[in-house]
């Protein structure tokens, strides 16, 4: 791919992923985030998470199926880190917004609440991604061990949908469309790696 | 802290009370405009090329007195606010769904049939029920279980004028409250299949009785509009929202608590009583405080008074009784 072209593609990227927060921004700057601009917050920045992470999910899984597109690899660190920045903002509202930076109120949510409880662990999840997401981080740590790591996103996602549908009201079922998405990703890897594997052996076998 | 500053004044509060002042000139304005061209050109379609929505509001414009039992000293939610973010699942579980889908709600003709253990049972045309009593104009705060607030001027009188009317019989212990329910006008009930429909609340007498209780008929000085319980509902504001049943077609006098619709959904978290109450929280988040609706995302948050702040009138309904227990 022409050097061009990638930076387009990454510039593309950038707008769709910052988009969210423009909105929101936006909004908030002309009053204009709904009735409930607290709720407004909270649902857009917890669903541009989830979005984007089950975005950055399905690289992998194109590329092995499309080998030509094995270029979108480069954008998975990218999505991987806007994925953290709105869970982070999620995270963000809450702590200010429902509970006004009040420990005492955060601590007994998290004790009480699974849907936090849940919510929490996937951001403490992300976190190390997050942290580890440079190439020099990548060399220090090698390869393996990166990878090994890195597959915390997992966990992330599924945690992360996991706590969508505990805090619907019970009979709500919204949350279904992302999961049947993750849900797909998710199972599509081991699939994918069988398929290479057999690949791989009937090659040998020529 | 940033977020509870309950004495300051945020600018959006001034525009919600001027929001409605300048919806009220417009509505002046208009029914000038329509006095003007009444006759020859028909001043019902003047307003309807001038500002439809505005038009179908100004037909229905109602006669109402003070009331001693209205709440003072807070900032009413804007008109916008109150009419376009509802929880009215027959009409769609979105916020946003009941205002543009509850137009097909049919809210004439309309009888409410009052029956079960009472000595006269009746059936009410909407219109005899609208000339039984003055109206009233009453603001009362409206607090939603998922904790969030508006403060909303409701017109219409006591229930307990029209309890008094059918006699109940002393065996009567509960009043139970049905709404309209059309399963083709109301289709997007679908959204929601686990609920048994018609929507079904409840009130213990002593409650009905009430004086707070309020058989309601409009807002902001106008019949209600369909997404807020039209043609009549209850507003009951010492609890949580889902209890004020709206668009009500049948109220039963029983002598058993009756069942009733999110309770059946999910006792845990829907109790029957349902009365605010800071101090019980609902499993999935806290009862402590709320979100006024339409104010700015950092001056939203306010708490939550016990009784919504009607406690000095209602407390007594409730002596001896242990509020965690009986939430």
């Amino acid at each position: 791919m022409k050097k061009s072209t990638l930076i387009f593609l990454k510039t593309l990227t950038w707008i769709a992923c910052l988009y969210c927060v423009a909105k929101l921004v936006y909004g908030a700057i002309t009053n204009n985030l709904g009735a409930d601009p607290t709720h407004t917050i909270t649902f857009a920045t917890g669903l541009a998470t989830i979005r984007i992470l089950t975005i950055s999910l399905a690289i992998t899984p194109i590329r092995q199926l499309f080998p030509r597109l094995s270029w979108l690899i480069k954008f998975r660190r990218l999505l991987g880190l806007f994925a953290f920045f709105y869970a982070s903002l999620h995270l963000l509202t809450w702590i200010a917004l429902y509970n006004g930076f009040d420990i005492n109120a955060m601590a007994a949510d998290f004790v009480k609440r699974r849907y936090i409880t849940m919510g929490i662990t996937a951001w403490l999840l992300l976190l190390p991604l997050a942290a580890t997401s440079t190439t020099w981080a990548i060399k220090k740590m090698g390869g393996k061990n990166w990878n090994r790591l890195h597959k915390l996103v997992y966990l992330a996602a599924v945690a992360g949908v996991i706590h969508y549908w505990w805090q619907v009201k019970p009979g709500v079922i919204t949350p279904i469309t992302i999961t049947v998405i993750l849900g797909v990703l998710l199972l599509a890897r081991p699939i994918l790696d069988w398929r290479q594997k057999q690949r791989n052996k009937s090659r040998l076998a020529a | 802290m940033l977020i509870r500053k309950p004495n300051d004044i945020a600018s959006s509060e001034i525009t919600g009370k001027s929001d409605y002042d300048s919806y009220l000139n417009r509505r002046r304005f208009l029914k000038g405009v329509a006095a003007a061209g009444a006759g020859a050109l028909g001043a019902e379609k003047l307003g309807d090329i001038l500002e439809p929505r505005t038009r179908a509001q100004a037909a229905t414009k109602l006669q109402t007195v003070p009331s001693s039992l209205t709440t003072t000293g807070e900032t009413n939610t804007s008109f916008q606010d109150i009419t376009t973010y509802n929880n009215f699942y027959e009409f769609g579980v979105d916020k946003a769904a009941p205002a543009k889908n509850a137009g097909g709600l049919p809210t004439r003709p309309w009888t409410v049939k009052v029956t079960g253990l009472v000595a006269k049972p009746q059936t009410f045309d909407i219109d005899a029920l609208l000339k039984m009593r003055p109206l009233e104009d009453r603001v009362y705060r409206h607090r939603c279980v998922e904790a969030w607030s508006m403060v909303i001027p409701w017109v219409g009188y006591s229930l307990s004028e029209l309890i008094k009317q059918v006699q109940p019989l002393s065996t009567a212990k509960y009043v139970q409250f049905l709404s309209y329910f059309d399963s083709k006008v109301e289709k997007w009930w679908v959204e929601d299949p686990g609920i048994n429909w018609p929507y079904s609340e409840g009130l213990r007498m002593d409650e009905a009785m009430h004086p707070l209780t309020l058989l309601t008929f409009g807002l902001y000085g106008e019949v209600l509009p369909n997404q807020d319980g039209a043609p009549v509902r209850i507003v009951v504001p010492w609890k949580y929202g889902f209890k004020s049943a709206k668009s009500i077609v049948t109220i039963k006098f029983i002598d058993k608590m009756p069942a009733t619709t999110w309770n059946d959904q999910s006792s845990s978290e829907y109790g029957f009583y349902s009365n605010v109450n800071p101090n019980v929280d609902h499993p999935r988040w806290s009862q402590k405080t709320e979100r006024r609706i339409g104010l700015p995302f950092y001056a939203q948050r306010k708490a939550t008074l016990m009784f919504n702040g009607y406690g000095d009138q209602v407390a007594s309904l409730y002596k001896g009784m242990d509020l965690k227990k009986y939430f």
